[in-house]
């Protein structure tokens, strides 16, 4: 299952922010991402000191909180085939992040998700962010849906 | 509960989800959540499990559906009250 998910996870390349799945249970999500040196964001963020954006550390949780939880639930609830979807996709619909440390290039973070609630097809999660040395990062609440959004293009 | 006390509860829930401060004193049954109210429409999510808690009762997904203005979150509401 944890497999399954990370294949269907819809972000390529540059934008997915998914290593490993190390728990993954109804309530709680347990995952890792290891931050590329050469990822495209540290060209400029900043010149000549590569920091990892908020934004990015924003994904990083949600992604690994709620969009593998997401697809997690979902599948267990109808086992819908991923493949033949190609119009589902997760859509965050408010964060609400503190930060606590900086991510340096190279570096491996840890994310913990848990659930607060799942209805009517939005997720709500805690999610803390950890570093190699156990330190906190960043923590906050996600909301998201899943949503087929064929009609926008 | 009649109406107008249910409608005085529901404007407490609905103030942490708006920023129109005018719009939530003016609120009447016609009073549409998204449009008017400019509630970001995931947090209709949060709002339906505020309201379950503060009035004890449960809101399925067919009663979610209905609740797009005021005056349809009132119906669902009072019809759950009396189902008890």
């Amino acid at each position: 299952m944890k497999h399954h998910i990370l294949n269907h996870l819809p972000y390529k390349s540059s934008f997915r922010f998914v290593d490993n799945i190390s728990r993954l249970t109804e309530d709680e999500v347990i995952g890792d991402f290891t931050l590329k040196e050469d990822a495209f964001f540290y060209e400029d963020h900043f010149a000549g000191n590569p920091i990892t954006p908020g934004v990015i550390i924003t994904e990083i949780m949600a992604q690994i909180g709620l969009v593998v939880m997401g697809i997690f639930l979902i599948l267990k609830e109808s086992p819908m085939n991923l493949d033949n979807d190609q119009d589902m996709f997760p859509l965050l619909t408010s964060t609400d992040v503190s930060f606590f440390k900086m991510v340096l290039p190279g570096q491996k973070v840890t994310v913990t998700s848990k659930k607060q609630y799942f209805r009517f097809g939005k997720l709500k999660c805690y999610v803390e962010m950890l570093d190699d040395h156990g330190e906190m990062v960043a923590r906050g609440m996600f909301s998201g849906i899943i949503k087929n959004i064929e009609g926008i293009k | 509960m009649n109406r107008t006390e249910i409608l005085d509860e529901l404007k407490k829930i609905l103030a942490p989800y708006t920023l129109d401060k005018e719009q939530l004193a003016a609120v009447n049954e016609e009073t549409d959540l998204i449009r008017d109210l400019k509630i970001n429409s995931a947090n209709l999510v949060d709002i339906i499990i505020d309201a379950e808690e503060k009035y004890n009762v449960e809101i399925d997904y067919d009663d979610a559906e209905k609740m797009i203005v005021v005056g349809s979150c009132i119906d669902v509401i009072e019809s759950r009250l009396k189902a008890q």
